[in-house]
């Protein structure tokens, strides 16, 4: 086969256009480099890619997706285009005894165009855990040394929140937050009785016109993508000023296969397959970042062989694939009569919650090290498929009194999510699957996966809670769970939070960890790994917020040198 | 439809956005756009429904099925006039699963009245139909009566489907008294509510 070659060489190629990948395309091109961006899916067009405002009736299967798909937990037709836990013809693999689950999102924007847009800063303590607690490990990197960045990526996305002066959730740049919805009422109400946190949320969400964008609507479906782009997306919010600087290349379709080193070591080239043409084609350039989201980055690095690195590229220390961490996530919620009361009303909001519960436990000794934050949500949402299973399973009858009882419970359920720090383990990991490729003949990933101790303890503590925040609601907890099974406590699946970070560390020691505290490989100096994959460890905060404002340094670190003739 | 959604938001959109690189538009021909789509499938509906999977008689049954679970009253209307029975031949003709349990439920159905009642279970009277339903409806009947577990399976999975047909029709939305699914320009929070 003939393998093509772009004669031009970039300053910077990006791989991926997510979060890391955009944030770094906005910040390389406006410091004045020209930039090849590399997405392994299509364009997205927010006018009719998003389904905005459709209701489900608009739709014939209702938004069940062909043959009732998203009955059995897969994603719903509303959603933003191209998130997906499997790809066709593009496979991963669990090892045996390990469950993995991995979302993937093939389209610019990446998973930003799906995320629940919550935009939490890391805290200080967040960066220094081994010093804190001897577990894991501490960044290279502090608190203030991100702090000015994370200034930057507020101000220009936009997030709504409150200052609360909570040393583990430190306050940010913020818009005013939305006015709580009855059920944020009532759990607030209950949380101030129990003294636990209850604070407006931090979401990357406009409640007022801001850098050209209009204020957010309130129909409830950040999820479906917004049409105003009033929510955060790479694709709506970071790629147009990149692309209006003149100096942006998108090369859509394009899946990196191999990153090619040069006789000195450095990265010359990025290979990869053209899926319109299933031709390998390759782009040049001086520096590379590597922002294909965790997974595909480890995955990208193990694929790149050399004589001159043997295990992958930027891995001469090991750690590429391991240091694998999700979230912790365990769900509960309960039916509250009270809700039954109340009178209809327009309960939409933003796509997501007014009011969360930061960690309130970190100024006393736990059964477990680290914390969790508790997102919640519910009430009167437009209704959906499956909305009424439980009801179905535990009713039954048919009839009238169904369809009144129907009525009557509507609206009337808060559920709850916690989300928690996973302590990395040697069990968690991902690498080169010996045997099986994907449709583009590239090596696919195999998991590894398996919870600690202190994870099970925190789903434990995590039911505990909202069983006792039900309650004192007024409410009755409806979500059994056992200490025994697949998923003790309710504790998810690794990868189902969405959160997988760490499999391409960043350290201070080039013998244990990949990349330097900018993200570049120890390596190989003119290559950076911006996404999720170089968090040392996985606090309880939400990482989109973090990995752009980790790309933001980086990227700027890179302006400079490239001034510097370093590149 | 003369005029699609697209052209219209293209249109739009180039008035719209000049003096910023985001590529946004205005809340009015966001809204305008929908108003015209759901214009749009409303003028197509007016046509009678050929089912996909089911048999004639089979999408009858399920038809009678469906209104049995959700009826017409005085406030709402029923399964079938919210689309439910189209809602679930359509994935059904799409999911082996659904084939099997649903096709083969009303069989099984049929056979279990032919059985009874000397009748498939269209023909069977009112008070026929309400006792084999009243039977399929609870698990717990399971218990005295083992020959049910197959029909109380099958109804278990209709119910649900049918209350996702019905629940997500406009029918069963303004049933519910669901509001939202629209531009608000300041979210007014909970409204006063005694006791909260």
């Amino acid at each position: 086969m003939q393998v093509r070659r772009t004669p031009k060489t970039y300053d910077v190629c990006i791989i991926g256009s997510g979060a890391a990948g955009g944030t770094a395309a906005k910040v390389l091109t406006e410091g004045g480099l020209s930039v090849a961006l590399l997405e392994a899916g299509p364009p997205v067009v927010p006018e009719t890619d998003y389904k905005e405002h459709v209701w489900p009736y608009d739709l014939p299967h209702r938004g069940a997706g062909v043959g009732g798909r998203a009955r059995q937990g897969l994603e719903d037709e509303f959603l933003a285009p191209n998130g997906a836990w499997e790809i066709e013809g593009e496979p991963y693999v669990s090892a045996p005894g390990s469950r993995f689950r991995w979302f993937r999102s093939r389209i610019v924007g990446g998973r930003t165009n799906h995320w629940g847009r919550i935009a939490l800063r890391m805290a200080p303590v967040d960066f220094k855990v081994r010093s804190h607690d001897g577990m894991g490990d501490d960044w290279p990197l502090s608190y203030e040394d991100v702090a000015p960045y994370y200034d930057k990526v507020e101000s220009y996305i936009g997030v709504f929140g409150t200052k609360e002066n909570i040393p583990t959730a430190p306050d940010g740049i913020f818009l005013p937050p939305p006015k709580p919805r009855c059920t944020e009422t009532i759990i607030k109400k209950a949380c101030d009785q129990l003294h636990i946190l209850c604070v407006p949320s931090r979401l990357a969400i406009l409640t007022q016109p801001h850098n050209g964008r209009a204020a957010c609507h309130y129909c409830a479906q950040c999820g479906r993508g917004c049409i105003t782009a009033s929510n955060f997306s790479s694709s709506q919010v970071m790629i147009p000023p990149a692309q209006k600087t003149g100096r942006l290349t998108m090369v859509t379709g394009a899946m990196a296969r191999e990153l090619v080193v040069n006789k000195d070591g450095k990265v010359e080239a990025v290979s990869y397959i053209d899926k319109a043409t299933r031709e390998e084609k390759r782009i040049h350039a001086r520096a590379f970042i590597v922002a294909a989201s965790t997974c595909e980055s480890a995955r990208l690095l193990l694929n790149s062989r050399s004589t001159l690195f043997p295990d992958g590229l930027a891995n001469s220390s090991g750690v590429v694939g391991r240091n694998l961490m999700d979230t912790v996530g365990s769900d509960g919620g309960g039916y509250f009569p009270a809700l039954e009361k109340m009178p209809a009303h327009n309960h939409d909001g933003v796509g997501g919650m007014h009011m969360y519960l930061p960690w309130w436990k970190f100024d006393r000794k736990n059964e477990f090290l680290r914390g969790y934050h508790t997102e919640f949500g519910g009430g009167r949402n437009m209704p959906g498929v499956g909305e009424y299973d439980d009801l179905c399973d535990e009713f039954e009858n048919y009839g009238a009194a169904l369809k009144q009882e129907c009525k009557r419970k509507y609206g009337t359920f808060i559920g709850f999510s916690g989300r928690g720090e996973m302590i990395p383990n040697e069990d968690c990991y991902c690498e080169i699957d010996p045997s099986a490729v994907d449709q583009w003949g590239i090596p696919v990933l195999r998991f590894h996966w398996k919870w600690g101790d202190n994870e099970i303890k925190m789903a434990k503590d995590m039911q505990q809670t909202y069983r006792e925040i039900v309650e004192a609601a007024g409410g009755i907890y409806v979500t059994p769970t056992t200490p025994e099974g697949q998923n003790p406590y309710g504790i998810a699946d690794g990868g189902m939070i969405i959160h997988e970070v760490g499999a391409v560390r960043m350290g201070q020691h080039a013998t244990t960890s990949a990349l330097n505290q900018y993200c570049q490989a120890h390596d190989v100096r003119n290559l950076f790994v911006t996404d999720g994959a170089c968090f040392v460890t996985n606090a309880d905060k939400n990482p989109t917020l973090t990995i752009m404002a980790l790309t933001w340094r980086a990227s700027e670190y890179l302006l400079d040198q490239a001034k510097k003739g370093n590149l | 439809m003369s005029i699609s959604r697209r052209d219209i938001l293209k249109t739009l959109t180039l008035t719209a956005v000049t003096g910023s690189v985001l590529r946004v538009i205005p809340l009015e021909a966001a809204e305008y756009a929908h108003r015209m789509v759901r214009a749009a499938r409303a003028a197509a509906e007016n046509q009678t429904y050929a089912p996909k999977f089911f048999s004639a008689h089979a999408y009858k049954t399920l038809q009678a099925l469906c209104q049995a679970i959700i009826p017409s009253d005085e406030q709402a209307k029923g399964a079938i006039e919210a689309g439910a029975p189209e809602f679930i031949d359509l994935i059904t003709s799409e999911n082996k699963d659904y084939q099997v349990a649903l096709g083969g439920g009303i069989l099984w159905l049929d056979n279990t009245c032919i059985d009874r009642y000397s009748k498939p279970y269209l023909d069977c009277t009112a008070a026929q139909q309400k006792e084999i339903l009243d039977r399929i409806a609870f698990r717990k009947n399971a218990k005295q009566d083992p020959s049910l577990g197959q029909g109380i399976e099958f109804f278990s999975l209709l119910r649900k489907l049918t209350a996702d047909g019905y629940f997500t029709s406009e029918i069963g939305i303004e049933y519910l008294g669901y509001i939202g699914n629209t531009f608000v320009k300041d979210f007014p929070g909970c409204p006063p509510v005694p006791g909260l």
